[in-house]
Protein backbone atom coordinates (compact mmCIF):
# COMPACT_ATOMS: atom_id res chain seq x y z
CA UNK A 1 0.00 0.00 0.00
CA UNK A 2 1.67 3.19 -1.15
CA UNK A 3 0.61 6.78 -1.43
CA UNK A 4 2.23 9.75 -3.12
CA UNK A 5 3.56 12.54 -0.94
CA UNK A 6 3.02 15.05 -3.70
CA UNK A 7 -0.55 13.97 -4.26
CA UNK A 8 -1.35 14.25 -0.59
CA UNK A 9 0.43 17.54 -0.07
CA UNK A 10 -1.24 19.00 -3.14
CA UNK A 11 -4.66 18.07 -1.86
CA UNK A 12 -4.85 20.89 0.67
CA UNK A 13 -2.97 18.89 3.25
CA UNK A 14 -5.42 16.04 3.26
CA UNK A 15 -3.04 13.88 5.23
CA UNK A 16 -5.83 11.84 6.74
CA UNK A 17 -5.33 9.40 3.86
CA UNK A 18 -2.03 8.49 5.48
CA UNK A 19 -3.61 7.23 8.69
CA UNK A 20 -3.91 3.61 7.43
CA UNK A 21 -0.27 3.75 6.34
CA UNK A 22 0.78 4.97 9.77
CA UNK A 23 -1.14 2.13 11.39
CA UNK A 24 0.29 -0.42 8.94
CA UNK A 25 3.82 0.85 9.56
CA UNK A 26 3.36 0.38 13.31
CA UNK A 27 1.75 -3.04 12.95
CA UNK A 28 4.63 -4.30 10.80
CA UNK A 29 7.27 -3.09 13.23
CA UNK A 30 5.57 -4.76 16.20
CA UNK A 31 4.95 -7.97 14.28
CA UNK A 32 8.44 -8.33 12.81
CA UNK A 33 10.60 -6.93 15.59
CA UNK A 34 8.59 -7.70 18.73
CA UNK A 35 6.70 -10.76 17.54
CA UNK A 36 3.25 -9.51 18.54
CA UNK A 37 0.10 -8.18 16.94
CA UNK A 38 -1.31 -4.76 17.64
CA UNK A 39 -5.10 -4.68 17.82
CA UNK A 40 -7.48 -1.75 17.44
CA UNK A 41 -8.40 0.12 20.59
CA UNK A 42 -12.18 0.25 20.57
CA UNK A 43 -12.71 2.52 23.54
CA UNK A 44 -11.17 5.88 24.36
CA UNK A 45 -8.33 5.11 26.72
CA UNK A 46 -7.83 7.29 29.74
CA UNK A 47 -4.69 5.55 30.92
CA UNK A 48 -1.68 7.73 31.52
CA UNK A 49 0.70 7.38 28.59
CA UNK A 50 3.71 8.75 30.41
CA UNK A 51 6.55 7.57 28.18
CA UNK A 52 6.94 9.39 24.88
CA UNK A 53 9.38 8.67 22.09
CA UNK A 54 9.73 11.18 19.26
CA UNK A 55 11.47 11.22 15.90
CA UNK A 56 11.65 14.36 13.80
CA UNK A 57 11.11 14.38 10.05
CA UNK A 58 12.71 16.98 7.80
CA UNK A 59 12.74 17.53 4.06
CA UNK A 60 9.75 16.91 1.81
CA UNK A 61 7.76 16.24 4.93
CA UNK A 62 8.48 18.14 8.13
CA UNK A 63 7.01 17.13 11.44
CA UNK A 64 7.26 14.88 14.44
CA UNK A 65 6.26 11.24 14.79
CA UNK A 66 5.66 10.16 18.36
CA UNK A 67 4.88 6.94 20.17
CA UNK A 68 3.28 7.16 23.61
CA UNK A 69 2.70 4.38 26.08
CA UNK A 70 2.93 3.72 29.81
CA UNK A 71 6.01 2.48 31.63
CA UNK A 72 4.81 -1.10 31.78
CA UNK A 73 4.27 -1.21 28.03
CA UNK A 74 7.66 0.36 27.40
CA UNK A 75 9.37 -2.26 29.58
CA UNK A 76 7.49 -5.04 27.83
CA UNK A 77 8.52 -3.72 24.42
CA UNK A 78 12.15 -3.72 25.53
CA UNK A 79 11.85 -7.22 26.97
CA UNK A 80 10.41 -8.57 23.73
CA UNK A 81 13.13 -6.91 21.68
CA UNK A 82 15.89 -8.17 23.96
CA UNK A 83 14.37 -11.58 24.60
CA UNK A 84 14.49 -11.22 28.38
CA UNK A 85 11.87 -10.93 31.10
CA UNK A 86 10.35 -7.49 31.58
CA UNK A 87 11.55 -7.41 35.20
CA UNK A 88 15.13 -7.76 34.03
CA UNK A 89 15.02 -4.82 31.64
CA UNK A 90 16.86 -1.74 32.86
CA UNK A 91 18.10 1.36 31.10
CA UNK A 92 17.54 -0.29 27.71
CA UNK A 93 13.88 0.75 27.87
CA UNK A 94 14.50 4.21 26.45
CA UNK A 95 16.79 2.81 23.78
CA UNK A 96 14.17 0.23 22.80
CA UNK A 97 11.30 2.71 22.67
CA UNK A 98 13.39 5.10 20.61
CA UNK A 99 14.21 2.33 18.14
CA UNK A 100 10.57 1.29 17.84
CA UNK A 101 9.59 4.90 17.08
CA UNK A 102 12.48 5.23 14.63
CA UNK A 103 11.45 2.07 12.78
CA UNK A 104 7.81 3.16 12.61
CA UNK A 105 8.88 6.53 11.18
CA UNK A 106 11.20 4.90 8.66
CA UNK A 107 8.69 2.26 7.68
CA UNK A 108 5.96 4.90 7.31
CA UNK A 109 7.97 7.17 5.02
CA UNK A 110 9.12 4.21 2.94
CA UNK A 111 5.45 3.49 2.19
CA UNK A 112 4.89 6.89 0.62
CA UNK A 113 6.17 7.36 -2.90
CA UNK A 114 8.61 10.24 -3.07
CA UNK A 115 9.08 10.50 0.65
CA UNK A 116 11.69 7.83 1.32
CA UNK A 117 14.34 9.72 -0.67
CA UNK A 118 13.45 13.22 0.39
CA UNK A 119 12.78 12.94 4.08
CA UNK A 120 15.39 12.56 6.79
CA UNK A 121 14.81 11.23 10.29
CA UNK A 122 16.31 12.63 13.45
CA UNK A 123 17.72 10.45 16.20
CA UNK A 124 14.93 9.50 18.63
CA UNK A 125 14.22 11.42 21.82
CA UNK A 126 12.49 9.73 24.76
CA UNK A 127 10.67 11.67 27.49
CA UNK A 128 9.32 10.12 30.68
CA UNK A 129 6.51 11.84 32.58
CA UNK A 130 3.34 13.69 31.69
CA UNK A 131 3.95 17.14 33.11
CA UNK A 132 5.19 18.76 29.94
CA UNK A 133 3.84 20.62 26.92
CA UNK A 134 5.03 19.88 23.43
CA UNK A 135 5.26 22.92 21.16
CA UNK A 136 5.90 21.91 17.59
CA UNK A 137 6.01 24.10 14.51
CA UNK A 138 3.76 21.51 12.96
CA UNK A 139 0.64 23.41 11.94
CA UNK A 140 -1.73 20.66 10.87
CA UNK A 141 -4.11 18.80 13.18
CA UNK A 142 -2.00 15.72 12.70
CA UNK A 143 -2.83 12.05 12.60
CA UNK A 144 -3.22 9.70 15.53
CA UNK A 145 -3.63 5.96 15.73
CA UNK A 146 -4.60 4.32 18.99
CA UNK A 147 -3.92 0.62 19.35
CA UNK A 148 -3.53 -2.01 22.03
CA UNK A 149 -0.17 -3.64 22.64
CA UNK A 150 -0.64 -6.82 24.70
CA UNK A 151 -3.89 -5.27 25.96
CA UNK A 152 -2.25 -1.99 26.90
CA UNK A 153 -2.96 1.27 25.07
CA UNK A 154 -0.41 2.96 22.87
CA UNK A 155 -0.78 6.05 20.70
CA UNK A 156 1.15 6.82 17.53
CA UNK A 157 0.91 10.40 16.28
CA UNK A 158 2.21 12.33 13.32
CA UNK A 159 2.25 16.12 13.53
CA UNK A 160 2.90 17.70 10.15
CA UNK A 161 4.17 21.14 9.24
CA UNK A 162 2.75 22.22 5.89
CA UNK B 1 31.49 -26.01 10.38
CA UNK B 2 33.37 -23.24 12.10
CA UNK B 3 31.46 -20.21 13.28
CA UNK B 4 32.27 -16.72 12.17
CA UNK B 5 33.48 -13.60 13.91
CA UNK B 6 31.09 -10.71 13.32
CA UNK B 7 31.02 -7.00 14.11
CA UNK B 8 27.66 -5.30 14.65
CA UNK B 9 27.66 -1.50 14.42
CA UNK B 10 24.58 0.38 15.62
CA UNK B 11 24.07 3.25 18.06
CA UNK B 12 21.26 1.27 19.70
CA UNK B 13 22.43 -1.49 22.02
CA UNK B 14 18.97 -3.05 21.78
CA UNK B 15 19.21 -3.19 18.00
CA UNK B 16 22.68 -4.76 18.22
CA UNK B 17 21.18 -7.55 20.33
CA UNK B 18 18.33 -8.01 17.86
CA UNK B 19 20.73 -8.24 14.93
CA UNK B 20 22.84 -10.82 16.78
CA UNK B 21 19.76 -12.87 17.62
CA UNK B 22 18.52 -12.65 14.05
CA UNK B 23 21.86 -13.92 12.75
CA UNK B 24 21.64 -16.92 15.08
CA UNK B 25 17.97 -17.51 14.15
CA UNK B 26 19.03 -17.40 10.51
CA UNK B 27 21.26 -20.38 11.22
CA UNK B 28 24.52 -18.46 11.09
CA UNK B 29 26.94 -19.86 13.65
CA UNK B 30 28.73 -17.09 15.50
CA UNK B 31 31.96 -17.74 17.35
CA UNK B 32 32.42 -14.13 18.43
CA UNK B 33 30.27 -11.02 18.18
CA UNK B 34 31.93 -7.65 18.59
CA UNK B 35 29.91 -4.46 18.95
CA UNK B 36 30.42 -0.77 18.22
CA UNK B 37 28.15 2.23 18.70
CA UNK B 38 29.25 4.17 15.61
CA UNK B 39 31.62 4.04 12.66
CA UNK B 40 34.58 5.53 14.49
CA UNK B 41 34.30 2.98 17.30
CA UNK B 42 34.01 0.23 14.71
CA UNK B 43 37.24 1.29 13.00
CA UNK B 44 39.01 1.12 16.37
CA UNK B 45 37.59 -2.37 17.00
CA UNK B 46 38.76 -3.54 13.59
CA UNK B 47 42.31 -2.33 14.16
CA UNK B 48 42.56 -4.83 17.01
CA UNK B 49 40.36 -7.66 15.73
CA UNK B 50 39.67 -9.67 12.62
CA UNK B 51 36.09 -10.40 11.60
CA UNK B 52 34.46 -12.15 8.65
CA UNK B 53 31.26 -10.11 8.57
CA UNK B 54 30.17 -6.58 9.44
CA UNK B 55 26.56 -5.50 9.89
CA UNK B 56 26.18 -1.75 10.06
CA UNK B 57 23.49 0.87 10.59
CA UNK B 58 23.61 4.07 8.49
CA UNK B 59 22.29 6.82 10.75
CA UNK B 60 24.66 7.02 13.71
CA UNK B 61 26.32 9.84 15.61
CA UNK B 62 30.04 10.65 15.33
CA UNK B 63 30.56 8.65 12.12
CA UNK B 64 27.70 7.28 10.04
CA UNK B 65 27.65 3.96 8.25
CA UNK B 66 28.47 5.30 4.80
CA UNK B 67 31.53 7.17 6.00
CA UNK B 68 32.56 4.05 7.92
CA UNK B 69 32.52 1.95 4.74
CA UNK B 70 34.55 4.56 2.89
CA UNK B 71 37.24 4.45 5.59
CA UNK B 72 37.19 0.68 5.92
CA UNK B 73 39.86 0.16 3.26
CA UNK B 74 42.35 2.03 5.44
CA UNK B 75 42.19 -0.73 8.06
CA UNK B 76 44.36 -3.68 7.12
CA UNK B 77 42.27 -6.17 9.13
CA UNK B 78 39.09 -5.12 7.36
CA UNK B 79 40.12 -5.39 3.71
CA UNK B 80 37.71 -7.61 1.84
CA UNK B 81 35.37 -8.09 4.79
CA UNK B 82 31.76 -7.97 3.55
CA UNK B 83 29.53 -5.25 5.00
CA UNK B 84 25.75 -5.51 5.12
CA UNK B 85 23.81 -2.35 5.94
CA UNK B 86 20.80 -2.67 8.26
CA UNK B 87 18.85 0.57 8.41
CA UNK B 88 15.50 2.34 8.41
CA UNK B 89 16.66 4.39 5.42
CA UNK B 90 15.05 2.29 2.72
CA UNK B 91 15.08 4.44 -0.39
CA UNK B 92 16.61 3.25 -3.64
CA UNK B 93 18.99 6.21 -3.45
CA UNK B 94 20.27 5.03 -0.08
CA UNK B 95 20.68 1.47 -1.37
CA UNK B 96 22.61 2.65 -4.43
CA UNK B 97 24.75 4.95 -2.29
CA UNK B 98 25.55 2.18 0.19
CA UNK B 99 26.38 -0.33 -2.52
CA UNK B 100 28.55 2.18 -4.38
CA UNK B 101 30.44 2.82 -1.14
CA UNK B 102 31.23 -0.88 -0.93
CA UNK B 103 28.36 -2.51 0.97
CA UNK B 104 27.59 -6.05 -0.16
CA UNK B 105 24.01 -6.13 1.07
CA UNK B 106 21.21 -3.96 2.37
CA UNK B 107 18.47 -4.90 4.85
CA UNK B 108 15.63 -2.55 5.74
CA UNK B 109 14.27 -2.31 9.29
CA UNK B 110 11.95 -3.84 10.33
CA UNK B 111 13.29 -7.20 9.17
CA UNK B 112 12.85 -10.91 9.75
CA UNK B 113 15.53 -13.56 10.38
CA UNK B 114 14.67 -14.94 6.94
CA UNK B 115 15.59 -11.62 5.35
CA UNK B 116 18.86 -11.63 7.28
CA UNK B 117 19.53 -15.16 6.03
CA UNK B 118 18.67 -14.19 2.46
CA UNK B 119 21.09 -11.26 2.43
CA UNK B 120 23.92 -12.55 4.62
CA UNK B 121 24.36 -16.26 3.90
CA UNK B 122 25.22 -15.86 0.18
CA UNK B 123 28.02 -13.40 0.86
CA UNK B 124 29.61 -15.62 3.51
CA UNK B 125 30.43 -18.17 0.84
CA UNK B 126 29.87 -21.21 3.02
CA UNK B 127 31.83 -19.86 6.01
CA UNK B 128 28.81 -20.18 8.27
Amino acid sequence: MRSSVNEALAANGQHEAWTPLLELAAREVFELMLGCQLVPSTTPEEASLDVTSMVGLAGKLCGVLSLRCDGKSAALMASKMLGVEAEKVGPEVSDALGEVCNMIAGNFKNKISGLSEGCMLSVPTVITGTDYSLHSQADSPGLEVRLLFEGMPIAISLQIRR
Amino acid sequence: MNGIHALIVDDSSVMRKIVERSLRQAGIELTQVLEAGNGAEALCVLKENRVELILCDINMPVMDGLEFIKQLSSVENAKGVPVVMITTEGSEAHVVQALSCGARGYIRKPFTPDQVKEHVVPILGGKS
